[in-house]
């Protein structure tokens, strides 16, 4: 079935700046209700910033007390149960409400049908109650800890977590669950979005990458988190009326519930992961102002990921005891990812090769990326070595590898993705040495604070350990270090953004050279994005963008743009 | 399944159900039909999880679901197969009414949908209120009693009377009762009212039989729910159709619940097989 | 990567430091390039365009998926060896059975001993079997890098053939509640021929036990022909509720059978006769050691404390 297309005038550029001055989305209504019942996509992009930031602060606040509880072996200054509720709260904050829903739902929020040229998401309405979702799944969360808490990891690992004493088990996994139909709605929306509302020329190989990363994601939203939604449902009926699908006390196998949480949560990994690479796609094409280098490869590698990305579960139980045939498999399977991985990170260099480089902050946090990422990626090979894994399975080698993925990867690319568009967002420029700044404090503390552990990991220290031998106490100290370090740098952060909503430069609709849509429209954008759709061309050909210094952007030259547009 | 486009009679004129940020009504309709198909695929997948649990257990206890299989009334739920299909054929055909602008047919339609619906409901009441009286509940309640009777053998109940009383020597209060299956004398081996001589069990034991009924409960309790969101679904329908809200131009959500209602149905032609049929 | 103990380990650390050679290859590789284009690359006016014009080389990339692509297979080649030899232990392993629970490894022998350490002999293949009676803990032996669940309702096996004496740890790798961290075993490799030694010496059963469940280990082995511990008359007096209690002899003479008394008519049996039996008793001078001999006074004084109190808590130790 093929959108009904109607011809739009070719000449249209972008306004540029003509609506800065003007109405847009920010002052287009007003009132606490206009921003919490809008059908907006840019407004409900902002608010699950807002919202999903907020998480990570208190996400991040159960990190530093557990950093601070590990200064020295044995008791520092809490309890054991207490130190095994601030981890699980940690991992489950930070991966439900802060990672998973991160860069798609804040980020792809707001710039997907921008940059997409449409008016907005197919479904407003069912956008808007993904976010209320994700806020029922937050409070959720906060009503787990108030109600006893919970201390059985993010994983919630059966029997222990129909066994402990805790009472926000039930909670904790009511709010997982919400969770995860906030994801699938937002997924479905992405990918009817992609597929019905691309303006006449926006055709599937001049979408960019991001679009196609955040489409890659939203196939695996849709196709994954169902089954995660019915694991934590059976858990929940499990704790609640012992159905015993689980219970090895009543005949079921709680490694079938490994199977069935990885089955998610392992394609969750990409769920995180793939936008990232999208962000890193534009942003490293656009502070090189050269054009991204294959396309076509990043693009593939991108769905390849999403399919591989299915069948690897398994190498989460190497040492469950699953048959040795099972894991041999797996063990290949997760091989295969490696390869789309490597193969991105290539293109990246090669797109820097004979480019112009500008080591702006959105472009030293995705230099950040490439350096973390390329560690997090190679320390995989070692886990999927099914010797290896045998002695890292469960070791801090694995916490500070999927930190370095998932923090080190998804945040730090979303922290750059944040700066990337903050001028969109907020029609605000804030101040670049400041982000450089915080750009040397995140990206040092974040390396002090993981690397030592993957040399713990190596030598055997397990995860999750409220008490360790003292031959760990220099590393252990040194990653503590690093947090608190981290933790300045994302306090920087925060002062000089929230300084430059009130005093920073205003933005020009172009401060960067990007050539993708979301820049034809003036920084903030109108509440309708664009009157007609600004013609679709390659969204990376910098060649008629002149920088302006009068208004500190770009702006397209005299050449009439996108004369290669192909005809409808 | 009918995903035919609105009729575009009112082309030029800005028909009224159009949202802004499309261009067209049969634009609309294809986005509302992609997103429908894909949160259907997310329905299957969610019962797909709790297949997959049916196919770990079947294959490694097949004993466990040849033994308690025969627990389930076969009757009924062939009945109920039969009302579920019969629901299909109705919904289907408010959609077609709805296309075709008949709104008195429409309404029947969904009416009829809706009372093949709650009965399918009632007959799942029916026999989940026999397997509490059994004790045939899923782990940890599992407390059959001792001669308990295989649904299908139960002519007195289905007659509408009291089903026999439990003996009194029910193995319910010990703490271990997950070790006790329904009767040692076996689905068969039945005992005639006042019969004290146990017959000889013509098969061994099984034992975790409550893995059965607990996939049973998990399956067959979340379709219900499915079901009774659909029927929730079903009565907006037919209080908008009340108000004339549908048309040959606009008929998308009749069309939706239908697809949903369709699913529904699909998910129960499985179910009834798997759980039912066993032998 | 931690010293390396076990025949598995130098296999495991080939395959670790051979994807490390590889990764840290690639990685100084990415970060040179990086850092080179950065700078000859580096944007000196803001708006200036860079040479380079190449949007892709199909060739190239084709090459930097080959080439990864072969090295992750020799990867999963190195990584599966091993593990197909850690899954498979060798004909004729000695059996250890270990039991995870809360916060707690026990370990098994062949003999039925049971024990809170690992002891294993040197240059002998070890097959553990694993189970775990509440939920899933991990065995860990870094030394040995050897890991393997505890999964309540199944067996899960794995084993290791240690190659130098000496003392490792053992730890809980999978988290399993308040004191996971503290989940520890102590594993010793013993010399040859000293395992047996230990085992001889470990079976003796003071160390896994109370004293009064010695005692009643010894009573039931050593007295239980002549003195019954349920009241009843045998050839000798009960042990049931005597303890502190006075007793009758054959003179007519009362005693308080007090731990002095018990200890003397072990070994002194004739020294006191109880009213009513005869002295056929024979001594177990020699044969008890003073240990042991305590640990029989402490289940008599345990008999008596539990005749004297309603048996209401039976079965609560199960």
């Amino acid at each position: 079935m093929k959108a009904v297309v109607s011809t739009f005038p070719r000449s249209h550029v972008a306004a540029a700046e003509a609506g800065a001055a003007g109405d847009n989305y920010l002052t287009h209504a007003h009132g606490i209700r206009s921003w919490l019942f809008t059908i907006d996509h840019k407004r409900i992009g902002v608010m699950y910033l807002v919202s999903i930031l907020a998480a990570f602060l208190l996400g991040g606040i159960f990190a530093i007390l557990v950093r601070t509880e590990l200064l020295t072996p044995g008791p520092t200054i809490v309890s054991a149960d207490n130190y095994n509720r601030f981890f699980t709260l940690h991992g489950a904050i930070m991966v439900f409400l802060v990672i998973i829903p991160g860069i798609p739902a804040a980020l792809g929020n707001f710039v997907l049908p921008i940059m997409l040229g449409a008016k907005d998401l197919a479904f407003p309405r069912l956008n808007l109650f993904s976010y209320h979702l994700w806020v029922l799944g937050a409070l959720l969360a906060v009503l787990a800890i108030v109600t006893g808490s919970v201390d059985t990891g993010w994983t919630f690992y059966v029997p222990y977590a129909t066994t402990t004493g805790m009472g926000g088990v039930v909670p904790v996994l009511l709010g997982a669950f919400v969770l995860g139909f906030s994801s699938i709605f937002t997924g479905l929306n992405f990918i009817v979005t992609i597929h019905k509302l691309r303006p006449p020329g926006m055709t599937w190989f001049r979408l960019p990458l991001f679009l196609w990363a955040l489409y890659a994601t939203a196939v695996i939203q849709i196709l994954a988190t169902p089954v995660l939604g019915v694991t934590v449902l059976l858990l929940i009926v499990e704790r609640v009326l012992g159905l015993g699908i689980f219970q090895p006390g009543l005949g079921g196998d709680p490694v079938l519930y490994q199977h069935f949480f990885w089955f998610y949560s392992h394609p969750a990994v990409y769920i995180m992961i793939l936008p990232a690479m999208g962000i890193v796609s534009e942003i490293v094409s656009v502070f090189s102002r050269k054009h991204i280098f294959g396309y076509h490869f990043i693009a593939f590698s991108s769905i390849a990921i999403a399919l591989f990305g299915f069948f690897v579960w398994g190498h989460h139980m190497f040492v469950s005891g699953q048959s040795n045939l099972v894991t041999t498999i797996f063990s290949l399977l997760t091989y295969s990812v490696s390869i789309p991985s490597a193969v991105k990170v290539f293109n990246w260099l090669a797109t820097m090769h004979g480019g112009s480089i500008s080591l702006r902050t959105p472009m030293l946090y995705t230099l950040a990326f490439i350096f973390i990422f390329g560690i997090g990626g190679l320390t995989g090979l070692f886990l999927g070595a099914l010797a290896a894994n045998v002695h890292l399975h469960d070791t801090y080698f694995v916490v500070a590898h999927f930190h370095y993925v998932m923090m080190g990867g998804t945040l730090i690319a979303m922290i750059a993705g944040i700066h990337y568009w903050w001028p969109k967002m907020t029609g605000r420029m804030y101040s670049e040495r400041l982000g450089q700044l915080s750009f040397a404090a995140v990206f040092l503390g974040f390396n002090l604070t993981f690397f030592p552990q993957f040399i713990m990991g190596s030598h055997g220290m397990p995860r999750r350990y409220y008490n360790y031998p003292p031959q760990f106490e220099f590393l252990h100290q040194l990653s503590t270090v690093g947090s608190y370090l981290m933790t300045v740098g994302f306090v920087l952060i925060a002062v000089y953004l929230l300084h430059s909503l009130f005093a920073g430069r205003r933005a020009p609709a172009n401060p960067w050279g990007g050539a993708t849509l979301e820049w034809h429209c003036a920084s903030p954008p109108p509440a309708h994005n664009f009157d007609e759709p600004p013609p679709a061309g390659d969204p990376y050909d910098f060649n008629d963008l002149e920088y302006d210094a009068r208004i500190g952007g770009y702006v397209y030259g005299t050449r009439p743009v996108a004369a290669d547009s192909e005809p409808t | 399944m009918s995903t035919s486009r609105p009729a575009d009679s009112s082309a030029g004129a800005p028909a009224p159900h159009l949202q802004h940020h499309f261009t067209s009504p049969a634009q609309q309709f294809e986005s509302v039909v992609l997103g429908m198909w894909l949160f259907l695929a997310t329905e299957i997948l969610l019962f797909g999880g709790l297949f997959c649990a049916y196919a770990v257990y079947r294959a490694n206890h097949p004993e466990i679901f040849e033994y308690a299989h025969v627990y389930l009334s076969k009757s009924l739920g062939a009945v109920n197969t039969a009302i579920l299909l019969v629901s299909s054929f109705t919904m289907a055909s408010a959609v077609w009414a709805a296309q075709q602008s008949r709104a008195r047919l429409l309404r029947i339609m969904l009416a009829l949908t809706i009372a093949c619906g709650l009965g399918f409901l009632g007959i799942k009441y029916v026999e989940y209120k026999h397997k509490w009286h059994e004790g045939l509940l899923w782990g940890k309640l599992y407390r059959p009693q001792h001669e308990a009777a295989p649904f299908s053998a139960h002519h007195a109940f289905e007659h509408g009377q009291t089903p026999p009383a439990a003996p009194t020597s029910a193995p319910g209060d010990t703490d271990v009762s997950w070790v006790f299956t329904p009767g040692d004398t076996g689905p068969r081996g039945l005992l005639a009212p006042g019969d004290t001589t146990p017959l000889v069990s013509p098969e061994p034991k099984v034992h975790n039989v409550q893995l059965f009924f607990g996939v049973y409960f998990a399956l067959t309790g979340l379709h219900a729910v499915h079901v009774l969101a659909g029927l929730v679904l079903l009565g907006w329908t037919l209080w908008r159709a009340a108000l004339g809200h549908f048309s040959a131009a606009y008929f998308t959500p009749v069309a939706m619940v239908g697809l949903y209602w369709h699913v529904v149905d699909l998910i129960w032609i499985y179910l009834f097989p798997l759980l039912y049929l066993i032998h | 990567m931690p010293p390396a103990a076990s025949t598995i380990a130098p296999h495991t650390d080939a395959v670790f430091y051979f994807i490390y050679t590889v990764s840290l290859f690639f990685f100084t590789l990415i970060v040179l390039l990086m850092a080179y284009f950065v700078f000859r690359y580096r944007r000196r006016v803001e708006g200036e365009r860079g040479p380079g014009r190449t949007t892709h080389h199909t060739a190239l990339e084709l090459t930097w998926t080959a080439v990864p692509l072969v090295l992750v297979v020799l990867m999963f080649y190195s990584g599966f060896r091993g593990f197909m030899n850690l899954m498979n232990p060798p004909a004729g392993a000695l059996d250890i059975r270990v039991l995870g629970q809360k916060w707690l490894w026990s370990f098994t022998y062949p003999n039925g001993h049971v024990d809170t350490e690992l002891h294993v002999p040197v240059d002998t293949p070890v097959r553990l079997t694993l189970e775990s009676n509440d939920v899933i803990h991990s065995f860990f032996i870094p030394a040995f890098r050897i890991k393997r669940d505890a999964v309540p309702g199944r067996y899960n096996r794995i084993w290791f053939q240690a190659t130098r004496p000496g003392e490792y740890l053992a730890l809980c790798a999978e988290y399993c509640g308040t004191q996971h961290s503290d989940m520890l075993a102590r594993v010793v490799v013993h010399e040859p021929g000293l395992y047996e030694k230990w085992l001889a010496e470990a079976a003796d059963p003071f160390r896994t036990r109370s004293l009064a469940e010695v005692g009643q280990l010894l009573v039931a082995k050593r007295c239980g022909g002549c003195h019954s511990v349920d009241g009843s008359a045998n050839i000798g007096p009960t042990f049931k509720g005597i303890y502190e209690h006075s007793v009758t002899l054959a003179d007519g003479s009362t005693v308080v059978a007090d731990d002095n008394y018990i200890r003397e008519s072990i070994l002194e049996p004739r020294a006191k006769i109880v009213r009513g039996y005869e002295p056929v008793m024979p001594t177990f001078k020699g044969q008890l050691k003073d240990r042991e001999i305590t640990a029989i006074i402490e289940y008599i004084k345990a008999l008596s404390d539990e005749a004297t109190k309603p048996r209401s808590d039976e079965g609560t130790e199960q």
